[in-house]
């Protein structure tokens, strides 16, 4: 279970950092999502992976650390508003400078 | 009453922010009174803080009566009560410049500016990492819509790339704390240092890439060299009341380096002792040396003031990159200095552009100006304060830096921050007589600015003399103030009263 959650961490992270590396927004935008994807997946790792654990308090033992799960809601929630807020913010870029590159330039540089 | 002075900085903005959300636009004369007087009570209360801090005690406020290191605490230190004050200082210079006519450019501006308030204070007095992350993201939330007010073509560009890097930014934050969490399993930071001082061989390498992940964070707030680029652009293009909130903005990352690195990685943590040392040093100079290029190659007023506040971000580093006590002391000197000083520049800018019509602060021939000696004397003033030259504060805090430099950093700092120095000095010349000399014959045009932006400006300049008049005592109290940061043992011990008895013994 450790190698395929560290590899769909990996692979979330690196497409996420590749596409906010492009240079129109849309792709930027997905980008960042994806990021943030991979970090709330690993943050809920930090605590260390359990099977079977019980979410809060258990009798006898096999407890999930809660503490990653409360900083991953935040982080969720954090991060929702902030991709919200970088959407409008590519529209109205698009719709004041005229096209959706980052830097604002006509011609295109791709 | 006087135990819950501490959540004061925190809750009374989001008060006064919630009381503004009443209406979107309209009730002018409500909003300001609220949002003033707020600012105004904030300053009281950052007084109020520091002399409750000045006497050298450590105190927290547990939220919630919840104790650490499960709870979340605000812990009230001679350094965070200093860096409250000087957020409510410059904050009510730019609220009463605001209130002059930007705040109506756009909506809810006082809403905004008061949540981005309650950003930077909680994250000068909380004592826990992830409390910090979400500080940072309250004070960047309100910053990208701040950035924003008003509107225009610039601004939305420059805010494009502002929230973009910062948004990355974040990321490398949770992933940072994520690894410090699942390596030493808590996070309050005094509960770090204690961790952190008996760590398991193994787990060093983990820490230390958190540690350094979390510097490149910090790096970005605070602008340090290769993450310095969204910054010139972005404060040129802000509204001025904003782009003066936002002189502290960088102030809070040098802040969080200081906090982090002086209390987790001081001189309990072994190996891992001021890991961050040298790359900040290097790279301080750095940032010195390429603002001091930007200062030169401005060629507007207001882009000439962003990277005289780079010059500064680049001296603030370098003072933690020698983090001796006697450095720190220095820093934190002229950290209030540059701070009040850039701030006031920034609306200084403002009022030239307005009066100079169609020219702006492009550093071209255009009007005369309807109230130019007025101006050009607080413009000397400022300019004299922010190259560093004497008689003003600048002078003092610099030669305070230079001092505090020993043996092959000498070699270094000293001609990096000399010739710094004297680039500000030419550009600045060069600006002034542009803008105050160089103008078009004909019959001068224009109305008086108003009394609320002459007021925001003398307010923050006015910062120049009046540290120098009160060198000393202010000197001594981050003296004071840098001796506590070099010895966190006292506040760890304030916070954790049980576990740092157990650590002592086991070492």
């Amino acid at each position: 279970m450790e190698l395929l959650y560290a590899m769909t961490t990996g692979v979330l992270t690196a497409s996420g950092l590749y596409l906010t590396l492009r240079g129109r927004t849309f792709p930027v935008v997905v980008g960042l999502t994806l990021l943030s994807y991979a970090v709330n997946l690993f943050l809920f790792s930090m605590g260390g992976l359990t099977t079977d654990g019980a979410a809060i308090v258990s009798e006898g033992g096999n407890v999930a650390d809660p503490l990653p799960q409360a900083l991953v809601l935040t982080a969720i929630v954090i991060g929702f508003a902030m991709t919200a807020f970088v959407v409008i913010l590519a529209m109205r870029a698009r719709s004041e400078v005229g096209n959706d590159h980052v830097d604002g330039n006509k011609e295109d540089r791709e | 009453m006087m135990q819950h002075l501490i959540v004061f900085p925190v809750v009374l903005p989001l008060i006064a922010g919630i009381l503004m959300l009443y209406q979107r636009q309209g009730l002018v004369r409500y909003k300001r009174t609220v949002s003033v007087a707020a600012t105004l009570l904030l300053l009281l209360v950052a007084i109020g803080l520091v002399r409750q801090a000045a006497s050298g005690d450590v105190t927290y406020y547990a939220l919630g009566d919840w104790q650490a290191p499960f709870g979340i605490v605000l812990v009230l230190d001679r350094l965070s009560a200093l860096m409250v004050l000087l957020t409510a200082t410059l904050a009510v210079g730019a609220v009463v410049f605001a209130c002059a006519g930007d705040d109506e450019k756009g909506s809810n501006f006082h809403g905004l500016f008061q949540w981005q308030l309650l950003g930077i204070n909680g994250a000068f007095l909380t004592g826990d990492l992830f409390n910090l992350f979400v500080f940072f993201e309250v004070l960047l939330l309100a910053s990208y819509a701040l950035l924003l007010h008003g509107g225009g073509k610039a601004r939305i560009q420059a805010s494009v790339h502002y929230v973009v890097l910062n948004l990355a930014g974040s990321s490398l934050f949770l992933i940072a704390v994520g690894i410090l969490y699942g390596a030493t399993g808590t996070l309050n930071m005094a509960d770090m240092a204690i961790r952190v001082a008996d760590l398991p061989v193994e787990r060093e390498g983990l820490v230390t890439a958190g540690a350094l992940m979390l510097l490149v964070v910090f790096a970005l707030k605070s602008a340090m060299l290769p993450l310095y680029f969204w910054l010139p652009k972005a404060y040129a293009s802000a509204p001025a009341p904003v782009a003066a909130l936002f002189a502290i903005m960088t102030k809070v990352g040098v802040y969080a380096i200081l906090r982090v690195y002086s209390l987790i990685f001081g001189d309990s943590a072994g190996d891992l002792e001021a890991l961050e040392q040298p790359w900040v040093w290097w790279l301080s100079l750095a940032t010195i040396a390429a603002a001091g290029a930007g200062v030169m190659a401005a060629r507007d007023l207001r882009l000439l003031v962003a990277y005289l506040v780079l010059v500064s971000v680049g001296t603030l580093l370098a003072g933690i990159g020698i983090g001796t006590p006697q450095a720190i002391s220095a820093l934190l000197y002229y950290l209030i200095h540059t701070t009040l000083i850039t701030g006031g520049l920034f609306l200084l800018a403002e009022m030239i552009g307005l009066q100079r019509g169609k020219a702006g602060t492009r550093l071209v021939k255009g009007r005369p100006m309807v109230q130019g000696t007025a101006l050009g004397i607080l413009f000397f003033a400022g300019a004299i304060a922010v190259a560093g030259m004497p008689p003003l504060s600048g002078a003092i805090g610099k030669a305070l830096m230079l001092n505090s430099a020993e043996g092959t950093q000498r070699l270094w700092l000293w001609p990096l921050l000399l010739v710094a120095g004297l680039c500000s000095m030419v550009a600045l010349a060069r600006a002034g007589s542009t803008l105050f000399w160089r103008s078009y014959r004909g019959n001068i045009s224009g109305s008086p600015l108003p009394y609320r932006q002459w007021f925001g400006v003398i307010w923050l300049l006015s910062a120049a003399p009046l540290l120098v008049a009160l060198a000393g005592p202010v000197s001594s109290y981050t003296q004071a103030t840098a001796e506590q940061l070099a010895n966190p043992q006292v506040l760890i011990r304030t916070l954790l009263p049980d576990q740092a008895t157990d650590a002592g013994e086991a070492q």
